[in-house]
């Protein structure tokens, strides 16, 4: 590892963690709602939700940037506020927390979809309003599968590639993340370096993926 | 404590759930009210309708003077505001809490409660206080549960066979022990059973079969 790749690795880290972060609360109300809900929204929720999966990663940024793009209807706004975000590492951000939200709320949802009603109803009786309800019962009960979908979306954020290239560009020291990096590597057959990042991903998704079904496994 | 006792309880259910149907109509005073009848005779349903678990399709609650329910005035008050402490039969404790966390979840700051102490030791569960709920026998369950009801000092209890799972003698001798203190607390409850010797020490007893009151009176009475 040189110097270069500790600095890709460290900022990827670094935004990714920021990331999940950003993900954590949209991300609850998402999966609390998701499981509780009898609204005839879900499924149209549940769907706009997952579309980054299914999606090309490239279709994605191209929308990202339409939105966030200076004539873009939120990008406007921002740009009047002097916010820029496309080709800086807010960009990163913002793509990696569309990308992982929906391993967020997949996998956290299945933690509020437990048995767990008859708990909350006790809370109620012994005069706990709604949001200690919330956060001493649900979230507790759940916390397993939520700690398990911000593991998984944490590392799908890292190995995150098309909608970043194309939202944030490969600016060494501020957009330039383990994938975008490999790939210009790759591009102009610096080998060695190609290996090496890709084995620091390997290692960072082994790790992820193993404590995130570990903690599904216990939370089951 | 707050209510007198004993306090006027009116109870006005209609309700139907897949092939069992309700229609309840009660009213009177409460002291220690117990409510007999076989399994499937709608016993848990009256007690939830109280606590607020379940909506009825039409129906009136009033305890005291705090109306709980009355669907025909739109009014319905949620479970945390009614003042009621519920004891399910099979305790739900919070399986993440100790023991400790469980029994003195509903007791808020500010309100003064009984001591832990004596509650524990009335219950005889005086050394599962640091325990985790994990570990606890059916009975101990239900004890835990009963001293978290009781520590979020409610205006009114309601026991669902609270210790069914607990041996004959510790039963007699708690229930014993409970009605005493009830009394004393000036503490009206509503005691589900289907086990008649339980409810002995009630000083009325309401009969239910198939969703509807059978018959009423003293425990010498009807039981």
């Amino acid at each position: 590892m040189t110097v270069e790749h500790i600095q890709i690795v460290v900022l990827t880290l670094a935004i990714g963690l920021g990331a999940t972060v950003l993900m954590l609360p949209p991300g609850l109300a998402l999966s609390w709602w998701l499981a509780r809900s009898r609204s005839r929204l879900v499924p149209v929720v549940e769907t706009a939700v997952a579309l980054p999966l299914v999606l090309p990663p490239v279709a994605t940024g191209y929308l990202l940037l339409r939105l966030l793009g200076r004539r873009g209807p939120l990008g406007a706004w921002l740009d009047t506020a002097g916010i820029e975000v496309i080709f800086t590492w807010k960009a990163v951000l913002v793509a990696m927390v569309v990308m992982g939200l929906p391993l967020l709320v997949r996998t956290a949802r299945t933690g509020f979809e437990q048995n767990t009603r008859r708990f909350e109803q006790i809370a109620e009786t012994l005069g706990a309003g709604p949001w200690r309800v919330f956060f001493t019962i649900s979230l507790p009960l759940a916390r397993r599968a939520v700690l398990a979908g911000l593991l998984l979306a944490f590392a799908r954020a890292l190995g995150e590639f098309g909608a970043t290239i194309v939202v944030a560009g490969s600016l060494p020291g501020e957009t330039r993340t383990i994938a975008v990096a490999l790939y210009g590597y790759l591009e102009t057959g610096r080998d060695a370096d190609a290996v090496a990042l890709a084995l620091t991903s390997l290692a960072i998704a082994l790790l992820a993926v193993w404590g995130s079904n570990r903690l599904v496994r216990e939370s089951a | 404590m707050t209510a007198a006792s004993p306090a006027a309880l009116v109870l006005q259910i209609a309700l139907r759930q897949g092939a069992f149907t309700m229609e309840l109509g009660w009213s009177g005073h409460v002291s220690l009210l117990g409510l007999f009848g076989p399994s499937g005779s709608g016993k848990t349903t009256v007690l939830e309708v109280i606590a607020g678990l379940r909506h009825p399709a039409t129906g009136r609650v009033v305890f005291g003077d705090r109306v709980l329910l009355d669907t025909a005035a739109g009014r319905w008050l949620p479970p945390r505001r009614r003042g009621v402490g519920y004891v399910p039969q099979e305790g739900a404790l919070f399986p993440h809490l100790t023991v400790r966390d469980n029994v003195l979840y509903g007791s808020r700051r500010g309100r003064s409660r009984p001591p832990l102490d004596e509650v524990m030791t009335m219950l005889e569960i005086g050394g599962l206080v640091e325990r985790s709920v994990a570990g606890l026998s059916g009975g101990e369950r239900q004890r835990v549960a009963l001293a978290r009801a009781l520590l979020s000092s409610p205006s009114l209890l309601l026991l669902d066979e609270p210790l069914s799972a607990v041996d004959v003698p510790r039963r007699r001798r708690i229930m014993e022990r409970l009605t005493g203190w009830l009394a004393r607390k000036r503490l009206p409850a509503i005691h589900v059973s289907h086990d008649a010797s339980e409810l002995a020490g009630a000083d009325r007893v309401l009969v239910l079969g198939e969703g509807r009151l059978m018959a009423e009176g003293t425990p010498d009475d009807v039981l």
